[in-house]
């Protein structure tokens, strides 16, 4: 069982489903919200053998807009503010890499999950990215990457990058050997999750005792600051912009702040 | 990667500011102010153990167009003919009345 | 083609040969284009330095404001020939903030719309987590922009739009591309070495071509409008799409479409590249949205 599996079990309030097998949601009370959790799971049978393990693919790209616009629709009528929140649980290996995927155009169904988890987002849905397992690539971009609040569990199972380590070192022309000094002191390229934190992209990096089978306390520990991060999106900003404003990305992210106050100077 | 710096007397002072070429394979670009006196050149060039080249091509150049001004060259493997050419681009861009600025 | 392309043709002027400062200013208004954050404002990425790797002056985005045909507008484009065309923190942030500027122009009463010159590789792994960060917040803010005015993407060729950014490209309101034009999520060495070559052969160029060319990706619908690398087609495609306004439907948005699109395909069975457009339009999933 994956960890994007087991923590959507032990965060909802009942039993969980899906509109396709590899896209599972669910409910779970925090506080006083019913959040509707999301997640890609592995689905063995897939027919697209190249999106068995959790990658995602042309379907679950699909399934993932469905289950936020379903949400959205469902929502429509209420008052933003009471809204429910979703959350992304995050446990993606990568997107899925084949060829009846490009044919179909899976940039395009990835699009369809982006543009589904923005638009909840702007309509004043808390939208919360939980990673409990891997984060990477087009996976991170099409599931969490558009969220308000971005929790993390502090755990070396948990990874988040733009590329799996072997592929990267072969991309970029170095050794992963090469790979892992240079992370040592260029943060961003690192894989360990405690250095992604300080990037101020990360609004609650969470300790829990059993990440892989998590018990009551830790089940409770994650509720608690999904709850607390509910809180931050209803009152924070409907945009990216706190991904900027973070203590950690004032210092970390000082080049975008420059360009963005030299483009705002000179733009006229 | 490895960064130079150079400095040629020159007495032809440049008219604007210009900047050319792109640090793509075997291209650079150049970034050249306009100074008082002096070809002042830096390079940051992916290829390290060039120094002697780049010195012999940037006086022979400056030799030929003794143009103050302060020269900023991000290279990524040009050949001595294209660093050459780009030079040249970005002098004649910076003294001519109808150039823009950034043309190539 | 007909006589009249063949004339066209030797009557062009090529825009892919021209690089991303001279792309932008050929589509803008002749003598209307300002350039923000050039090279001489020096706004360099800080993390290519410290690895050995040569920044650019302008990180490899450029940002230029001007008109289009009389009205304002933006031009955001990418240079392929600078690392891959990689989104890195700068060059990401800049299309960002020029997308929300816009944004802010128009809710105060100046539509402005924007183009993008989508030649990438996605994001650029010497900056891996910041390039992620930075491609998520290019598409925030064209969904920002989308909302109010026509995002436009143009991938010309000759590197195409890869990776994070074949994403933001299915996020604009349309999309105009050349014969020559690439688009797709994963580029063929990448497909290759994932997934070995019987799932695709990264040599295999009219393989390629057949999956990510322009001319599939608008036979299919997933790209607007086709034309000739020229730099008069080029812009008056671009002021097209602009003055075509919002259509009913953004294309991200139709996903009883691509529902449809989906079941009409079998995987195991994938029909010949040549023959998806007629598959989609049988099920019903080339809508027009226009």
């Amino acid at each position: 069982m994956t960890r994007g599996l087991t923590w959507t079990r032990a965060l909802a309030d009942g039993p969980v489903d899906g509109a396709v097998p590899s896209v599972i949601t669910a409910d779970c009370t925090l506080n006083g919200d019913t959040a509707r959790l999301v997640a890609v799971v592995p689905h063995q049978e897939s027919p697209y053998h190249r999106a068995r393990k959790g990658e995602v693919g042309l379907l679950e790209g699909l399934g993932i807009a469905e289950a936020v616009t379903a949400v959205l629709t469902e929502d429509a009528r209420l008052p933003e503010d009471r809204r429910r929140p979703i959350v992304a649980v995050v446990d993606v290996p990568s997107q899925a890499y084949g060829r009846v995927e490009e044919l179909a155009g899976i940039h395009h169904a990835l699009a369809t999950a982006v543009d589904a988890h923005a638009r909840a987002r702007t309509a004043g849905h808390p939208v919360i990215s939980l990673i409990v397992g891997n984060a990477l690539s087009g996976g991170l971009l099409a599931h969490g990457s558009q969220a308000n609040q971005m929790l993390a569990l502090d755990d070396p199972g948990v990874v988040i990058h733009a590329m799996h380590k072997r592929a990267a070192a072969r991309v970029t022309m170095r050794t992963v050997e090469q790979l892992d000094e240079l992370a040592r002191r260029v943060p961003p390229l690192s894989y360990d999750v405690s250095d992604w934190a300080k990037l101020g992209l990360c609004d609650d990096l969470l300790r829990v005792e059993h990440a892989d089978d998590p018990d009551e306390q830790d089940v409770r520990r994650v509720k608690d600051a999904l709850a607390a991060a509910v809180q931050r999106a209803r009152s924070g900003p409907r945009d990216l912009s706190n991904r900027l404003t973070s203590p950690d990305a004032l210092r970390t992210r000082a080049a975008s702040h420059r360009v963005r106050e030299e483009l705002s100077a000179q733009w006229r | 990667m490895q960064t130079l710096t150079y400095e040629f007397p020159a007495s032809r002072p440049a008219a604007r500011r210009t900047h050319v070429g792109v640090v793509g394979s075997g291209d650079l670009e150049v970034l050249m102010t306009p100074a008082d006196g002096t070809a002042r050149v830096r390079v940051r060039t992916s290829v390290d153990g060039f120094d002697t080249v780049w010195r012999t091509v940037l006086e022979r150049f400056f030799a030929r167009n003794p143009v103050a001004a302060d020269f900023e060259l991000n290279d990524f493997g040009a050949t001595p003919g294209v660093v050459v050419l780009r030079l040249r681009q970005a002098i004649e861009s910076g003294s001519s009345q109808g150039g823009t600025e950034g043309a190539a | 083609m007909t006589r009249t392309d063949w004339q066209a043709m030797l009557r062009r002027t090529s825009f892919i040969e021209l690089n991303a400062r001279q792309r932008a200013r050929a589509l803008l208004d002749d003598g209307s284009a300002r350039e923000l954050c050039g090279p001489f404002d020096r706004i360099e990425s800080p993390w290519l330095e410290p690895q050995g790797v040569v920044p650019q002056s302008d990180d490899g985005v450029v940002v230029m404001k001007g008109a289009l045909d009389g009205d304002p507008a933006v031009v955001v484009a990418v240079e392929q020939a600078f690392q891959g065309g990689g989104i890195g923190e700068v060059s990401g942030v800049k299309m960002a903030t020029a997308l929300s500027l816009a944004a802010r122009d128009t809710r105060a009463g100046t539509p402005t719309p924007a183009v993008l010159l989508l030649e990438t590789g996605g994001v650029r792994l010497q900056e891996a987590n910041l390039g992620l960060a930075a491609v998520a917040e290019v598409c925030s803010a064209i969904l920002e922009l989308r909302a109010l005015q026509p995002v436009v993407g143009v991938i010309a060729g000759s590197l195409g739009c890869y990776g994070g950014m074949s994403i933001a490209a299915a996020l604009c309101t349309r999309l105009i591309m050349t014969e020559e034009a690439r688009l797709g999520l994963n580029g063929p060495e990448v497909i290759e070495s994932e997934a070995g070559i019987e799932e695709f052969d990264a040599s295999d160029h009219p393989l390629i071509w057949s999956l990510d060319g322009g001319r599939q990706r608008v036979g299919t619908g997933l790209a607007d409008t086709l034309v000739l690398d020229d730099v008069t087609a080029l812009r008056t495609a671009v002021i097209d799409a602009v003055r075509a306004g919002m259509p009913a439907e953004q294309r991200s948005r139709r996903i009883k479409e691509l529902r449809a699109a989906l079941e009409a395909v079998d995987p195991a069975r994938p029909p010949e590249p040549a023959a998806l457009a007629d598959v989609w339009a049988r099920a019903g999933a080339k809508g027009d949205g226009r």
